[in-house]
């Protein structure tokens, strides 16, 4: 079936702003699909409340409406625009439950709207409980067995029916918030009312508890003819009973024989064609790992996180295919842009090994509970590709940006080996395998954590070989073993105390759906320790090569944001003429895209990954500037290993970022900041809190998001926080701040090194400068900011120019530098500066776009 | 360090794995992700070193209830071979199967590049071995030969249908897959399993409902005497074709064959039909096609590769007939096909299958 003709302008629903389950992904989807939209000659109009996207982009869509994402601002956009589609399975679950709210109160009828890609029926059937059950009834897929209850009553009888433990799913919610696991009478009682709170629609599913079986994906494409494919498998290492979300997962199912997979597969395909879903679904499975038992877990009739992941991880660009499919393209008429010759009815051939890492927020919230279960915790992920499972998995651990680049980890608490590994915590990987190197069995961790034994005997030969190699030393052919094992030479150092090592380059292999089947167009890279180079033999276009270093997983304090700027950094270097290459670990973003930059490389941020890649590309720069703190970070290695650093230079930022040097720039011109200094050992900060008075600031250098940041009005508290932060080790010195309480207002800047823009001033008279709303020491990203300020008087917004003028110049700002300033009794203060893209700058640039 | 030497003279270096023997055989590959032991025990990798483009090889072990014949191969070339296999019917590691079997291997290869050489210069001889050969003339030399007698049963075979037994299948051994005797007891069929060089004559004799023609290794049309035996049996009995069953069964239509430059083998190969315009994701194991424009006139295309578009299945509806290049019967691979059994059945029941 060709293009549906009639569809002439479709209105795309965004997924609003980030939160846990619900993060860049959608960013990512939503702009492939605004980009097939338009290719395709559509009139695009987009509503999303979230500015920090690509998708919100002018030259993405055609109408954008950054307003709020209810019901009933949808249908006044829809009064007024008049599409003739409605695009909402690339939204997430936000843009779903708008488009079966549009259609249940007529909207969608009254005006003519086609909801494209499923119907609104197939939505039903998967999203509505009972209805799904009857539809998985009907074609004889087992459900795990189940009651809805819409009271507290009624869900204490439904579990005592089922039979404890059960779990407890709020129907109609994100990432399972919400929900949990009972184990008797009284936990059932806080967890099903709270499930019920949680559901718009006070409904929860009780759930036989299944913990401990094997949690598989299949991401699924169905077409209006009825083509199907399974475009990946997914395999959790985490059983049942850890979110998806939270657990490491694998692509592909690495532990299943054919018959075991084929009876998923067949399952999957089966069901979203009962459904009668149209586009991309997510189907989870349980299944009992010692039978050929399984039970549906659910559908997710849209694209979803696990689409990105498996996108990234095959090469099938989930969202674009499933947009294409919405405009009435069978998968057959559809070609598969990697090879440019296959088309996209097929199912991609990996010949790698794909290991997704989750980012938690523990290290920003001490105290909190690491345990996890049904409910989401984690924020972000980054994802490694390797040709075994140990490398792809040590790629992700020291890609997660967590302090570690193998897997010993040192124990988050006292308690003994076994009560940790039964703990179900983050850390449980890093558990595991200390277990492993005390000698604890594969048997034995299997009994406690349901972990599959491949991946434990995985794990113990790894566990097994350091132990030999601190022994005896490095021997004969123990090198290459470990490069294969995916250990970076920081770490053999460091354990195996070796020191001449030899020079090691990596090779680079390309993900291009196929396994080499076919050449490939467009294909990306990872790396892996020897063999062919494939990046090498790659035909060059000759134009200077700049590498844009990329943000990493998304956390609190780095979001999406920093994708958005450095996306943008790439299109521009293009334009300019620029070979680029981005690397970049987190496959929920626009810049991992296949056809971002000229060149994608698929690896963690870490500094020997990253200098293996300048070795192949010899670019004439590295742009540090828009990465956050993942690329900030690594400056200095490059700076040092003679990399030419565009835009503002190493030293520059190491004058920003290094106390000392920063104080006496400061000095240099008169600007005062908050009295500080910074401090190595506990008896220095008692002593320079004391002198500073209380209430001080206490927090790392060197990181972002203010993270393990907090305000201490005691000695004792200062000692208890410095106690905390030294066990942890550091690099770089604690900064110890006075504390004042007055308005916080944050500045970007550009500068070329001559001559200084403060977005906004030069032509509007409106200065690119942000007012919190909250008083300093609420974090700036955690603070209601406003655009322009709004009660800032002429003299200061004088003396903030004059002031970000001269430090932008003086520290040979070339690019953005960011600038937080403070207010109090009357002063202005600086608090800091980021010689790099902040948090804002979307916003900034949205705004400023919307001013012109 | 034990070698594979390409027929090109490329060398790659890799660690012994199976029987320490050297061996000859044709370089394939196979693209499917998971099914490895399916593929070892499949008859028609007969006379080939079959080289995994997955990675992981051996995850979960033997099971032998899932193997699919007696393998036939010559040699077995992986990237990396798990020695600690797990799943609840694993039984021992695949590595004692390979040595059992005679089956020499390497591992440590670099795979990928394997594939790209295969896919710019076409399939060649490979020789698995210690030492690298001065003289690759005996390596240049080898061709898979008698490639059908090797592998098909010597002593006809029943296999009672599961459940009520509805059909009396006769089906012709050419080294045939396990799945497609069970995808036909499944459906209540007896099959009686016969040696490839069974005259139709004393096929017939039998009296069957319906005869199929199985899978099976090597180059089509040295099996002169087989096809003579099809044209006999054309039009006699429903007739289904899998795989060399339908290039056979193109042959004895007078229609034509040609060596593909490097084959299909993996589990995602999209078919097209062209009856329906449905596209199906299908399992194949071939490196021969059968030419559709040397059918016209006698036969009917009805199924396409959506990739390079050769032909993947043919119907003679004058001879109750109809035969497909993919596998059906999965194992390993894809299971959406199943529904051509249906179509036989069918036709024995004397409904018209097109």
């Amino acid at each position: 079936m060709p293009k549906n003709a009639s569809i002439r302008k479709v209105l795309m629903i965004g997924s609003g702003p980030i939160v846990i389950g619900q993060a860049a992904e959608f960013d990512y989807a939503g702009a492939q699909a605004c980009r097939v939209l338009r290719d395709e000659g559509v009139n695009v109009v987009l509503v999303n409340s979230n500015p920090a996207t690509i998708m919100t982009d002018q030259h993405l869509a055609d109408e954008i409406y950054l307003e709020p994402l209810n019901a009933e601002t949808v249908r006044r956009i829809i009064e007024k625009e008049r599409p003739d589609g409605l695009l909402a399975g690339l939204g997430g679950q936000t843009a779903l439950t708008l488009a079966m709210q549009l259609s249940r109160d007529g909207t969608l009828a009254q005006y003519g709207v086609r909801l494209l890609g499923s119907p609104i029926e197939a939505i039903e059937k998967a999203e509505d409980r009972e209805q799904f059950r009857d539809t998985m009834r009907r074609i004889g897929q087992p459900c795990v067995p189940s009651e809805i209850a819409e009271t507290l009553t009624d869900a204490l009888a439904a579990a005592q029916k089922i039979g404890y433990p059960v779990i407890v799913r709020p129907a109609y919610t994100l990432g399972g918030s919400g929900g949990g696991i009972a184990q008797d009478e009284s936990e059932m009682k806080v967890i099903a009312q709270a499930g019920l709170d949680a559901s718009p629609i006070t409904q929860i599913l009780v759930e036989k508890c299944i913990s401990g079986w094997k949690e598989i994906e299949f991401e699924t494409m169905r077409d209006a003819l009825g083509n199907v494919i399974a475009v990946c498998s997914m395999e959790n290492v985490d059983p049942v009973g850890v979110h998806t979300g939270d657990s490491v997962v694998v692509a592909p199912a690495l532990t299943l024989s054919d018959k075991e997979y084929q009876m998923l597969r067949t399952a999957s395909l089966k069901m979203i064609e009962a459904i009668g879903i149209v586009g991309g679904c997510n189907c989870q499975f349980a299944l009992n790992p010692d039978s050929f038992e399984y039970a549906v877990i659910e559908v997710n009739p849209r694209v979803s996180r696990s689409s990105a992941l498996a996108s990234k991880a095959t090469g099938y660009p989930i969202a674009k295919i499933t947009t294409r499919i919405a405009l009435g393209y069978t998968l057959d008429e559809i070609a598969n842009d990697i090879t440019g010759k296959t088309c996209a009815c097929f199912e991609p051939a990996l010949d790698y090994v794909v290991v997704k890492f989750p980012k938690w927020p523990f290290d920003k919230f001490h105290g909190s509970s690491r345990r996890l279960g049904t409910q989401m915790k984690a924020t972000g992920e980054v994802m490694a590709i390797g040709q075994s499972f140990p490398e792809a998995l040590m790629k992700a651990v020291r890609g997660a940006e967590i302090s570690l680049d193998t897997l010993n980890a040192p124990a988050v608490s006292d308690a003994d080996i076994f009560t940790r590994l039964a703990a179900q915590d983050d850390r449980r990987l890093f558990t595991v395998f200390e277990a492993l190197k005390k000698g604890i069995t594969p048997d034995e961790i299997f009994e406690i954590t349901r972990i599959d034994r491949w991946f434990l005997y995985q794990l113990q030969g790894m566990a097994e070989l350091e132990t030999r190699i601190q022994k005896t030393g490095l021997m004969e052919g123990d090198y290459a073993q470990l490069k294969r094992l995916g250990y970076p030479d920081s770490a053999i150092r460091r354990l195996f105390g070796a020191n001449d090592l030899p020079a090691w380059p990596f090779s680079y292999k390309m993900v291009d759906t196929c396994a080499a089947e076919f050449a490939a167009e467009t294909p990306y890279f990872y790396s892996c320790p020897a063999g062919d180079c494939e990046s090498r033999a790659l035909k060059r276009s000759g134009k200077p090569v700049v590498i844009v270093l990329g943000s990493g997983p998304i956390r609190i304090g780095q979001g999406i944001e920093f994708d958005y700027s450095s996306v943008h950094c790439v299109w521009t270097l293009r334009e300019m003429g620029y070979d680029v290459v981005i690397i970049n670990n987190n496959p929920e973003t626009v810049s991992t895209d296949y056809d971002t930059a000229d060149r994608l490389y698929f690896e963690p941020l870490y500094a020997e990954d990253v200098m293996k890649i300048i070795d192949v590309e010899k670019p004439i720069g590295v742009v540090v500037a828009f990465g956050g703190q993942t690329a900030i970070k690594l400056t200095k290695f490059l700076d040092e290993h003679g990399v030419r650093i565009l835009g503002t230079s190493a030293e520059s930022i190491d004058i920003a970022e290094d106390r000392e040097r920063f104080d006496k720039l400061l000095e240099q011109f008169g600007i005062r900041r908050p009295r500080g200094m910074g401090v190595r050992t506990l008896e220095e900060a008692v002593s320079v809190a004391e002198e500073l008075g209380y209430p001080v600031l206490l927090r790392p250098s060197y990181v972002i998001g203010g993270q393990n940041m907090t305000i201490s009005r005691t000695k004792e508290h200062t000692v208890a926080y410095m106690e905390k932060i030294l066990a942890g080790g550091i690099d770089n010195p604690v900064l110890i701040d006075q504390y004042l309480p007055g308005i916080e207002l944050e500045v970007d800047v550009i500068s070329d090194g001559t001559d200084v823009l403060i977005p906004g001033i030069t032509d509007v008279l409106i200065p690119g400068i942000m007012e919190h709303i909250e008083r300093a020491g609420i974090h700036s990203g955690d603070s209601i900011a406003v655009y322009p300020p709004y009660n800032l008087n002429d003299v200061f917004l004088r003396k903030i120019c004059d002031c970000s003028e001269k430090l932008a110049l003086a520290l040979g700002t070339k690019g953005l530098v960011n600038i937080q300033y403070l207010i109090y009794n009357n002063e202005l203060y600086v608090i800091e500066v980021n010689p790099r893209a902040s948090r804002t700058v979307p916003y900034t640039t949205m705004n400023y776009t919307l001013l012109k | 360090m034990a070698y594979l030497v390409l027929s090109n003279g490329k060398i790659f270096e890799g660690r012994r794995i199976g029987a320490p023997v050297d061996r000859v055989g044709e370089l394939v590959f196979t693209t499917g992700m998971e099914g490895y032991l399916e593929t070892l025990t499949d008859p028609s990798y007969f006379g080939q070193i079959v080289t995994h483009t997955f990675p992981l090889i051996g995850n979960y072990g033997v099971i032998e209830e899932d193997f699919e014949g007696k393998s036939a191969l010559f040699g077995y070339i992986v990237r990396e071979l798990c020695g600690h296999p797990s799943n609840f019917r694993s039984q021992y590691a695949l590595n004692d199967y390979l040595v059992r079997q005679d089956i020499p291997g390497l591992c440590g290869v670099d795979t990928r590049q394997i594939v790209r050489i295969t896919r710019e210069e076409g399939v060649m001889n490979a020789m698995i071995c210690d030492r690298i050969p001065q003289d690759l003339s005996a390596l240049k030399a080898f061709r898979v030969l008698s490639a059908v007698q090797s592998v098909t049963c010597k002593e006809k075979k029943e296999y009672p249908a599961l459940g009520e037994e509805k059909y009396r299948v006769a089906l012709l051994d050419y080294g045939a897959k396990r799945s497609i005797i069970r995808s036909l007891q499944r459906r209540g069929c007896r099959v009686t399993v016969w040696p490839a060089d069974t005259t139709a004559e004393a096929l017939l004799k039998s009296d069957p409902d319906g005869v199929m023609l199985s899978n099976g290794p090597g180059d089509p049309k040295e099996n002169v005497a087989c096809i003579e035996e099809i044209k006999k049996l054309l039009g006699q009995k429903p007739l289904f074709g899998i795989c060399l069953g339908h290039q056979l069964t193109a042959l004895a239509m007078g229609g034509d064959t040609v060596k593909l430059k490097y084959g299909h083998r993996g589990g995602n190969q999209p078919v097209k039909d062209l009856t329906t315009g449905r596209t199906w994701i299908t399992s194949q194991n071939h490196g021969y096609a059968v030419v559709a424009d040397s059918l016209k006139g006698k036969g009917i295309e009805t199924f396409v590769n959506a990739n390079d578009g050769s032909c993947e299945g043919m119907a003679y509806p004058e001879k109750n007939c109809f035969t497909v290049q993919f596998h059906p019967e999965a194992c390993s691979g894809p299971q959406d096909t199943g529904f051509l059994f249906d179509r036989f059945i069918d036709m024995m029941g004397g409904k018209d299958h097109a």
